[in-house]
């Protein structure tokens, strides 16, 4: 009972719904971006890198002078150059998606490191930036321009998936490549388009994480937040609303333990609180496996001709 | 331009994809060596005399690749059955534990006893870890990449909770490590005065065992059926699910035994940077060896000695030593293009 009170006294302050929109953004920006390469039938396991890339680059850029918003360009830039890697690999050369996207991760996370350390040798205390400010909104509203741009991604995705052209492509290519093929489009091209696209927003992500909820760099930032983008991408059957509020949701039962830690943490080891969100994104894989519907082509390479 | 299957590949073609691979990884490296402004010639050299070019060098590559050779062999076998695998840096840890926990003076057995008593648990802790997301994926349909992937994370906060909790060492001076395991668990020195210990004949074993079972037995025949047709392989009656699961325990297995003999050949106890990423690297090392479990030996001293040679290089150069692991990234994308073309050729129109 005593606890019921305590998680209701939580679930009612405006600071705890704050917490709420902030620790949901980068889910948002990296669901949404998975969301985008997995309808057009390329798994992208590549998104823990470019996470980590966009968080290093954005950063630094800003680090050296640019300002905010530059910033965020050039990790959706950077972003965009790894999902060329990817879809390269993975379209025209059809390669192992999950092979190719662990690359991918591992090149963007150790290119990040390695730009990191050549930059700034001697760090210690990681140096920090001036970031991106909250509005001056009243409660769960005041939050970074980061996090409205997200919000506002959503409804400009799920815009394009389903009332324009393009999205149908998306959507065609990642169901039912021949007929894509034959209705004239090149599935080569779209799929490729997405996987960049959706690449940037998923650096956009890790852009957040250091221009906007930090204001430095470290390593391990990410820290399985792509993977669990992944499954929140499964959990949301491809769709960018449900992705939302699959994100929202998840970040509420984030921001719930990091609370229920300052309360219990006397008793409990803090780690099974951190564990949770795993434990929980594995949790929402196995209630929705049975019934989610994939894009019919996911992981499967397309090559003109052949069967 | 176009891609056309080859009917068959040339064996010369199979053992100069790897070589070819890595030498395009080095090249593209070489522009980041350059952009440091360190001389690339040089650095490459420096890196080269670091991992081979003494002693105790070569020694020092050796035991680095050892838990490589272990990791790589399990990302080979579940890579092979189609069981994607990411998460034997958990499995390894899980290994870990178990080598701390029963090592640790729980037992006291002779260490002819012990040392494979310790063993075989740490190879079950870590083939339990892999059998639930095997389960999951084939009873609920559940990615194995995922669960895997995130398994990683949650393995290594268990194992930060025991750390600082029930396994934590009272003569520890207050840092996060496990007691020591006793002298019975410790495995013997292969060479006087080095770290190299044996767990490197064991490691070569289990290669040549596994090249054997894959090659000379049913069960092998059945793993690669179910990995390059499931399908077909039911239609032939062969037990797809159970294929599935025994190569999870296998996988898995190997796994745990890299943590276990990272901690009885070389550490001595456990703490929380025990695996510099030797899970993840051991996926480069399968693909590297074109899962093949004797050339995940060749591969594994390779990217061993980038690492170990990279370190050395960092230290007389101002490159980071974070080049190691672009150098193993870009050698793993270089090995998937270069492998494609081992498979098909390519034709103009």
């Amino acid at each position: 009972m005593e606890l019921f009170q305590t998680i209701l006294d939580i679930l009612v302050s405006a600071a705890f719904w704050t917490a709420v929109l902030r620790i949901a953004t980068p889910y948002i920006l990296g669901t949404l971006g998975e969301l985008l390469c997995e309808r057009a039938g390329v798994l992208n396991l590549g998104i823990e890198g470019i996470m980590t890339l966009g968080a290093m680059a954005g950063w630094m850029a800003v680090y050296q002078g640019a300002d905010l918003w530059t910033g965020v360009l050039v990790a959706a830039l950077c972003g965009g150059l790894m999902g060329l890697l990817h879809a390269t690999l993975t379209v025209p050369l059809g390669l192992s998606q999950h092979v190719a996207g662990i690359g991918v991760t591992l090149l963007g996370t150790s290119l990040s490191y390695f730009v990191y350390r050549l930059v700034l040798p001697q760090a210690s205390t990681p140096p920090t930036v001036e970031p991106f400010q909250p509005l001056d909104l009243p409660g769960a509203l005041a939050q970074t321009p980061m996090t409205y741009m997200a919000l506002i991604l959503v409804g400009v995705v799920a815009y394009v998936l389903y009332r324009t052209p393009v999205g149908l492509a998306v959507r065609m290519v990642g169901e039912n490549p021949a007929a894509a093929e034959a209705q004239g489009l090149s599935v080569t091209a779209v799929r490729v388009g997405a996987v960049v696209a959706g690449s940037a927003l998923m650096a956009l992500a890790g852009a957040f994480l250091t221009l906007s909820a930090f204001n430095a760099f470290f390593f391990n930032m990410v820290n399985g937040r792509g993977w669990i983008c992944i499954a929140l991408v499964v959990f949301a059957s491809w769709r960018p609303g449900k992705a939302l509020l699959g994100a929202v949701l998840f970040a509420a039962f984030d921001a719930l333990q990091l609370r229920l830690q300052q309360v219990a943490g006397g008793v409990l080891p803090y780690q099974l609180f951190l564990m949770m969100p795993y434990l929980l994104s594995i949790l929402a894989l196995v209630l929705v496996a049975r019934r989610a519907s994939y894009p019919r082509a996911l992981m499967i390479p397309y090559r003109k001709g052949e069967r | 331009m176009r891609l056309e299957p080859r009917e068959h590949t040339p064996l010369a073609a199979r053992l100069l994809a790897p070589v070819a691979a890595v030498a395009a990884a080095l090249a593209l490296c070489a522009l980041l060596v350059a952009w440091t402004g360190a001389p690339v010639l040089r650095a490459y050299g420096l890196l080269l005399e670091g991992a081979a070019g003494s002693r105790f060098a070569l020694t020092e590559t050796l035991t680095r690749a050892t838990p490589l050779i272990l990791t790589g062999l399990a990302a080979a076998v579940a890579f092979r059955a189609k069981l994607w695998n990411i998460g034997a840096e958990g499995q390894l840890y899980m290994g870990a534990l178990a080598a701390v926990v029963l090592g640790g003076g729980m037992l006291d057995l002779p260490a002819w006893l012990l040392l494979p008593t310790v063993m075989i648990a740490g190879a079950a802790a870590g083939g339990a870890t892999l059998l639930g997301p095997a389960v999951l994926k084939v009873r609920f349909g559940v990615d194995e990449v995922v669960t895997t992937l995130l398994l990683n994370f949650i393995v290594l906060l268990l194992v930060s909770m025991l750390l600082e909790g029930a396994l934590k060492d009272p003569m520890g001076m207050g840092w996060p490590q496990s007691a020591p395991v006793v002298e019975a668990a410790e495995l013997p020195k292969l060479v006087e005065r080095t770290r190299l210990h044996t767990g490197l004949l064991v490691a070569l074993g289990l290669s040549a065992l596994l090249w054997l079972i894959d090659t000379r037995t049913i069960w092998g025949y059945e793993n690669r059926a179910v990995g390059a047709n499931p399908r077909a392989a039911a239609f032939a009656g062969m037990p797809v699910t159970r294929v599935m699961l025994r190569t999870a325990l296998l996988s898995g297995g190997l796994a745990g035994l890299a943590g276990v003999i990272e901690v009885c050949g070389l550490k001595g106890y456990l703490t929380l940077d025990l695996s510099p990423g030797f899970g993840y690297s051991g996926i480069v090392v399968a693909m590297l060896a074109q899962l093949h479990p004797v050339g995940v030996v060749g591969a594994a001293v390779f990217i061993a000695g980038i690492f170990v040679g990279a370190d050395a290089m960092s230290r007389a150069m101002p490159v980071p030593n974070y080049i190691a692991d672009v150098l193993v990234a870009a050698s793993l994308l270089c090995m998937l293009v270069a492998g494609l073309l081992t498979r098909y050729r390519l034709r103009r129109g």
